[in-house]
């Protein structure tokens, strides 16, 4: 294999893909545990109640059971935002959704762990529950939480520019309602953890699926009233997160009171229908949206209204209704901009960061309403896109930078692919074509847990072997993370992609990384690796310059050969380098980092850094789709997607990443929504939980743009979010060209359709009733 | 004090796991997948939902691709048994792995090795199956991170590699 930029434009396979495909790939739950015991966690049964009696001493007396622990043995709330941590592993005194732990066990196997479950004892006096967003803003509502009256976690109400005065100056004025249902992440692996806590040394040892190594360990420290130094996390292969896994999750921190209880390693493997209770996915959005439009297409104000469910605990919560305002910027180019966003607590499993973190419900509600207008002036859904394109570079009203823009470009060729403008309007009845735009941060400018330090650092070693190894924090949950730190120090050095070895979680020798979220890993842990190379080039380059008697600047290095400028004289092999090099310093580290400068980190409103990044993303898709009215059944047919990610280090990965982004908006705007009955989930299988099987998903043609971000590295940007919110309203849009109906609410199920098309005959009888009279 | 569970019976089977014939006591109750993880060690099985939903844990009985958490360890015994540990041979990948990899049908890995033995047990079958066939044999497995696009670009190569 070879980083040379030239072959790598065709691109490379993972460089953990052979372990993949083999199964020799370890994840959580298949680590070496023989000696370990399960882990189970009793679950509360009701909604919503005061804990009146929790007594486990049957349970504690079942043999085969070594510990069992409480909400008694941990006085810690623990959370992602320092600003709202008001969650316990184990709930004390209150218990507030259907399937919040309460009690743990950790027994000699998986069926003396259940019966031990059995034998708990808990009472509860039962408070009423909330499953709505509107039932709980009741003004009579009881809170969760008691400093939250209103069941408002967090009320936000931005207004940038003159709102009044560019309703005033729009030829039409519109607004919806929309809603979007609740989806969950549903990873292919199930969540797991593994702690081993020595009592000999009191040391924990704690491997688990975190996307969010850093965070786990400071919450581990946190709830069990450890010093963090006698901690280490290790992140074993990860099946996937899309944000099931940015915050520390409940389990976690409790497989590591069972083990420091039980005085040794436990295994703590959730179920499918328990990865659905610990959730923290897209909430149930309620959006009011009202747009101003001139006649030639121009946007010239946008008033939002955004509710959110999010369930029992704060969580990211906070985060998200600020990102569901926030990123109504940073892809248009809109003068006047009004906000009122919701987070409303209610008693359900809570809700938190799934890819594309707070904007797609936002972004569709916008994306649909524009076609609407379109059609309403009679103007062609391109053309009031590109009516509207930011000029890069620019900063938002809501002071977002915003550094490159390939929008335009990618509108142009998802036009052209999908032969829109021969199409359009043409297609045979049941078929129609939709599209729509979307965005995402590559990675958030300011850290969730601010502490000052550069946002990424990456260590490359090199030692006698003449092997590179690149030591990152970064989890590769799937993503292909490290592969990207392997091309851009390979690429950097100019060495094979062999000679590159990736360590990656394990805070015992990798340096901290805040981890797999918003994003960031390519922008920032990718500037960190080219920065960490560049370091060790220099060094090198001065062994090779006193070798081959040049100054270090002249020297370059390519194909592993270090060589005089581009002299073609014989030069330098790497490995004499590496040698001369050792021979003045010893085995060399060196960090490299990488930080937001402060202009990058959003406005100085309040939550104004949610929403700031150093480099948007941006995607354009169409879909087209067939739809049977005899049956409710939409099927996509094929999708056309551009996405500008700046550069593309991998493009294989880059594709795969759009894909994957693409399809899972598929989902959501087809068939995912979680459901619940008083609070239980009948949802939680992946036979009620409909993800789309390869049956019926869609070829998908994928176009990268490359727009080149001055700050990115090599240029690169995400590629991994940004196109995902443009497949539910692209698909809202291609039904309503299909069929004529503007749905209102996702996903867009056979019973939603069939309802629809129901109200659309009735009207038509009354009106033709009415007629006739 | 509660005494434990009360053990199951166990019988003793005879599996030819992945070419090599061993026998192993298992409860009655003891499904496929767990005798595979936990007993043989093949962690490349994977366990990915409550039974039955994911596809996951596929593997091959007797050549034909199924969920091992829907079958009881017991009724293999005298049969055949492959999981993806078995496809490498003399040092080199399976032609589905090699397309799986260099195509990058795989991304997270987690679905992974269900979904090769699922397309393993298709291409033994069907040697050279039309897209319809790829998206039927493997629609009962489940990918989060790919849509699927180039899985089905996988077996597609993999199909006109030798085997």
């Amino acid at each position: 294999m070879t980083a040379d930029p030239k072959t790598r434009r065709q691109g490379v396979a993972l460089i953990d893909g052979v372990e993949k495909v083999t199964g020799r790939a370890r994840y959580t739950a298949d680590l070496e545990h023989a000696d370990a015991l399960v882990g189970r966690i009793f679950r509360s049964p009701v909604s919503h109640g005061e804990i009146v009696r929790l007594d486990v001493s049957k349970a504690r007396a079942l043999e085969g059971v070594v510990a069992v622990v409480t909400g008694e043995d941990c006085p810690y709330t623990y959370g992602v935002l320092p600003v709202a941590m008001n969650e316990y592993p184990l709930a004390r005194e209150r218990v507030r959704y259907r399937g919040e732990p309460v009690a743990a066990v950790a027994a000699i196997d998986a069926e003396t762990a259940a019966r031990a479950l059995d034998l708990i004892e808990f009472e509860v006096r039962e408070l009423p529950a909330y499953y709505t967003a509107a039932e709980a803003r009741a003004v009579d509502a009881v809170p969760l939480h008691p400093d939250r009256p209103g069941n408002l976690e967090r009320g936000v109400h931005h207004e940038f520019g003159d709102v009044h005065a560019g309703f005033a100056a729009a030829d039409l004025i519109c607004e919806e309602r929309i809603s979007c249902a609740e989806v969950n992440h549903a990873q292919i692996e199930p969540h797991a953890c593994l702690a081993d806590y020595d009592p000999l040394n009191g040391r924990l040892t704690v491997q688990s699926v975190s996307q969010v190594g850093y965070y786990l360990h400071l919450m581990l420290a946190r709830c069990l009233d450890m010093d963090t130094s006698r901690i280490r996390v290790v992140k074993p292969f990860i099946g996937g997160g899309f944000g099931a896994r940015v915050e520390v999750l409940n389990f976690e921190i409790i497989t590591a009171l069972l083990s420091r209880a039980a005085g040794g390693k436990v295994l703590m493997p959730l179920t499918r229908e328990e990865n659905f209770l610990t959730h923290r996915a897209r909430p149930q959005t309620d959006i009011r949206l009202k747009l101003g439009m001139r006649r030639d297409g121009r946007i010239t104000a946008c008033e939002c209204e955004v509710v959110q469910r999010g369930g029992a605990y704060a969580g990211y919560g906070i985060v998200t209704i600020l990102y569901a305002g926030a990123l109504l910027q940073g892809i248009y180019d809109i003068p006047a901009i009004k906000y009122d966003g919701y987070r409303i607590y209610a008693n359900l499993p809570p809700c938190g960061a799934m890819r594309g973190h707070g904007s797609v419900n936002s972004r569709h509600a916008f994306e649909c309403l524009l076609d609407r207008m379109a059609r309403e002036l009679g103007l062609d859904p391109f053309v009031v896109r590109r009516a509207n394109l930011l000029h890069a570079p620019t900063r938002t009203l809501n002071d977002l930078t915003v550094n490159s823009c390939g929008l335009a470009e990618c509108l142009d060729k998802v036009e052209r692919a999908s032969r829109w403008r021969e199409r359009i309007g043409k297609l045979p009845p049941g078929k129609g074509l939709g599209m729509a735009c979307s965005h995402y941060v590559s990675g958030a400018a300011k850290p969730v847990h601010w502490t000052g330090e550069p946002h990424a650092v990456v260590n490359v070693r090199l030692d006698f072997d003449g092997g590179v190894t690149a030591l990152t924090g970064a989890a590769d949950i799937g993503q292909g993370s490290s592969t990207m730190v392997a091309i851009a120090v390979a690429e950097t050095l100019g060495v094979s992609l062999d000679r590159v070895r990736v360590v990656a979680g394990d805070s015992a020798v990798t340096p901290k990384d805040n981890g797999a979220y918003s994003s960031r890993i390519t922008f920032m842990v990718g500037n960190a690796a080219i920065d960490a190379a560049q370091k060790l080039k220099s060094i090198l380059a001065e062994a090779a310059a006193r070798n081959l008697e040049a100054r270090p600047e002249d020297i370059e290095c390519a194909g592993e050969t270090f060589r005089v400028g581009t002299e073609r004289q014989s030069g330098l092999p790497f490995i004499d380098v590496v040698k001369a090099a050792l021979v003045d310093r010893g085995p060399i580290t060196v960090p490299g980092a990488f930080s937001c400068p402060p202009e990058a980190q959003g406005g100085k409103h309040r939550g104004g850094a949610v929403g700031s990044t150093m480099g948007f993303s941006y995607a354009a898709q169409v879909v087209e789709v067939s739809v049977d009215e005899a049956d409710g059944r939409v099927t996509v047919d094929k999708v056309w997607v551009a996405l500008d990610c700046g550069h593309a280090i991998n493009p294989l990965a880059v594709e795969g990443q759009i894909e994957g982004s693409v399809w899972m908006g598929m989902g959501q705007a087809l068939s995912e929504e979680t459901r619940y009955v008083n609070g239980l989930p009948v949802h939680a299988s992946l036979l009620e939980y409909r993800v789309p099987t390869i049956a019926e998903s869609p070829p998908i043609e994928v176009e990268i743009v490359e727009s080149r971000d001055p700050y990115g590295p090599f240029g690169a940007k995400e590629a991994s979010e940004g196109a995902l919110a443009g497949f539910p309203p692209a698909l809202v849009n291609a039904v309503a060209n299909a069929i004529g109906i503007d749905l209102d609410e996702l996903p867009v199920t056979p019973d939603r359709l069939m309802e629809a098309l129901v109200e659309r005959r009735r009207k038509a009888r009354l009106a033709a009733t009415r007629r006739a009279s | 004090m509660q005494t434990a569970s009360p053990q199951p019976r166990k019988r003793l089977i005879r599996v030819k796991l992945n070419g090599r014939w061993r026998e192993d006591a298992v409860a009655e109750n003891h499904l496929l997948v767990d005798y595979l993880r936990d007993v043989a060690r093949m962690t490349g099985v994977k366990t990915g939902c409550d039974g039955g939903e994911c596809g996951a844990c596929t593997v091959l009985l007797d050549g034909v691709a199924m969920p091992s958490c829907i079958m009881l360890a017991a009724r293999c015994d005298g049969r055949t048994v492959e999981t993806i540990e078995g496809l490498v041979r003399h040092g080199r990948l399976n032609r589905l792995q090699r397309a799986f990899h260099q195509k990058l049908g795989t991304q997270c890995g987690f679905c992974t090795p269900g979904m090769i033995m699922a397309a393993e047990g298709l291409l033994r079958r069907n040697p050279h199956p039309s897209d319809a066939e790829i998206r039927n044999a493997l629609s009962g497995n489940l990918c989060r991170c790919t849509g699927y696009v180039k899985i089905i670009e996988s077996v597609k190569a993999a199909a006109e590699m030798l085997p």
